[in-house]
């Protein structure tokens, strides 16, 4: 009995290191790959306008209700406290240092990572990436690389945009509802803001972008038996996006506190 | 005539199975092989270590005097467009529309003007009896009109060789025929040499300039269509006559 559970337990310990390994492979290949010509501009454009533009209309919804949501629910222990200016400058903060990055690659993960393993998938099971290597083309440049660039470029963009927009949110609730004025909202909202906050978000959301590429195309080209095999690899892909986001968010949050306290 | 592909023990293991257990053969340039065996035997990996997706984990594959094995990854993306490989199911790039299947090859690797694209893309087209129709998409073709597809974007690229994995399969029996006429024009017009891995026994006595039967990872049997069609050899003569009773099912019970 203990044999088997020392077998199963030490299989997905291995398991577990061979899906790290392969994806500092890719990454590797990734990354010689994008510094190697020919460069096709269209197709990073392509994917870009797919993971940015097209993800607009829903980081705007959700940017939107956080910042209302958040508004209210700081609105509630500040009013005790006598303290309604602060909202401004608290909700701020919290957007533009870590739930606009945060949201916001989770959001894309769920949208965007899930449709490229879901392309990917149908191109490994239907024998198209063997095409593409029968037409001399590098699958890791064709699919990976453009996907790549595109998403840790848009990212930041992005969360840029849905930082924005989170705090047009809280300003809509705290201005028509809570009666602070607008302009002092605006004021305590752009002297809490410094340089290093917008930088520290903004900067790890490059890193969100490459994780949910990687991932998403790791697992997109590692799919195993037909239509079942790209429904299981979509969930896993978008399930280890989130995982590793906020694993990373964990770790970058803790170097930034002491880079720049 | 010289060999243009020469496979010299020829051995593959895939997750634990021995697919292929020294594999031989032997194809003179300009002819067309065919290679038979029950599904699952292996016909299709033979074909991707052809064209290097597949890497053998032992011996020899010599195409047109180069060995596979030791030819940088540049050398072997400039073999490859020398190959063109069918793919059973087509493989079609479904994102692109078939114009842009079949000029991919071009698009990616040759620096021809727009203009020289379509005019070799409608000539493939043309080939395999599809002009006009490189506006469409992949998912709008059926069956038979992928597998054409295929063959016009493998065509597109001049190749010197052409593998065909499975051309005849899941398709009527009148395309069926279509594509081995075309198969046949092509070996006597452009003077390709073809593999063909089949289990359609018609079009293998149609299309082949020799028949090589792949059974339990060798080659067990080579010769021409008349040869194999009148073997002595109890495997090769269940298989070629399609029989539910015989050494290749009594083996499989027996493992």
């Amino acid at each position: 009995m203990f044999d088997n559970l020392f077998i199963i337990v030490g299989r997905h310990i291995i398991s577990f290191f061979y899906f790290l390994g392969g994806l500092a492979n890719l990454t590797f290949k990734t990354i010689y790959f994008s510094f190697t010509p020919p460069y096709k501009k269209d197709r990073i454009l392509e994917q870009a306008k797919k993971a940015g533009l097209d993800s607009l209309p829903l980081v705007s919804l959700i940017a939107l209700f956080i910042g209302f949501i958040f508004a209210l629910q700081t609105a509630y222990f500040m009013q005790r406290i006598g303290s309604e200016l602060y909202i401004a400058s608290l909700v701020a903060l919290s957007i533009v240092r870590e739930l606009g990055p945060v949201i916001t690659a989770l959001v894309v993960a769920g949208r965007v990572g899930a449709a490229i393993t879901a392309e990917i998938g149908s191109m490994q099971v239907t024998e198209q990436i063997d095409a593409l290597e029968t037409f001399a083309t590098n699958p890791v440049k064709y699919l990976v690389v453009p996907r790549f660039l595109a998403l840790s470029l848009m990212l930041p963009i992005l969360t840029l945009y849905a930082d924005a927009i989170g705090i047009l949110g809280s300003y809509l609730i705290c201005v028509f509802r809570l009666g602070i004025s607008s302009s002092i909202y605006l004021r305590v909202t752009f002297e809490a803001l410094w340089y290093k906050d917008i930088f520290t978000g903004l900067s790890k959301t490059i890193f969100f972008g490459m994780i949910i590429a990687i991932i998403s195309c790791y697992e997109g080209f590692n799919v195993k038996g037909g239509a079942e095999g790209v429904g299981r690899a979509t969930t896993r892909s978008v399930v280890f996006s989130f995982i590793m986001i906020i694993v990373a968010d964990c770790v970058f949050t803790a170097l930034f506190y002491f880079i720049f306290p | 005539m010289k060999d243009m592909i020469e496979i010299i023990g020829l051995e593959k293991n895939l997750s634990g199975n021995m697919v292929l257990r020294g594999v031989n053969l032997n194809i003179k340039k300009g002819s067309t092989c065919v290679i038979i065996g029950r599904s699952g035997c292996g016909k299709s990996v033979l074909l991707k270590h052809l064209v290097g997706i597949l890497r053998a984990d032992k011996g020899r594959i010599i195409i047109d005097g180069k060995e596979l094995s030791l030819l940088t990854e540049k050398e072997l993306d400039i073999l490859r467009l020398q190959i063109g490989l069918v793919f059973q199911g087509g493989a079609l790039f479904d994102s692109m529309t078939v114009g842009e299947n079949v000029g991919f090859g071009l698009i990616e690797h040759e620096h021809v003007s727009g203009k020289e694209v379509l005019e070799r893309v409608e000539e493939s087209l043309g080939m395999v009896g599809l002009s006009g129709i490189s506006n469409l998409m992949p998912s709008d073709l059926s069956g038979g009109m992928k597998k054409r597809v295929a063959l016009a974007r493998a065509l597109c690229i001049k190749p010197q060789i052409i593998l065909y994995d499975e051309p005849t399969t899941g398709v009527d029996p009148i395309t069926a025929d279509s594509i081995n006429e075309l198969i046949k024009n092509l070996h006597d017009r452009i003077n390709v040499t073809s593999i063909v891995v089949t289990h359609d026994m018609r079009s293998a006595y149609r299309i082949g300039d020799n028949i090589a039967m792949l059974y339990q990872g060798k080659i067990i049997a080579q010769g021409t269509p008349q040869e194999i069609e009148n073997s002595k050899d109890l495997i090769v003569h269940q298989f070629v006559n399609g029989l539910a009773h015989g050494p290749i099912t009594e083996n499989i019970r027996l493992l």
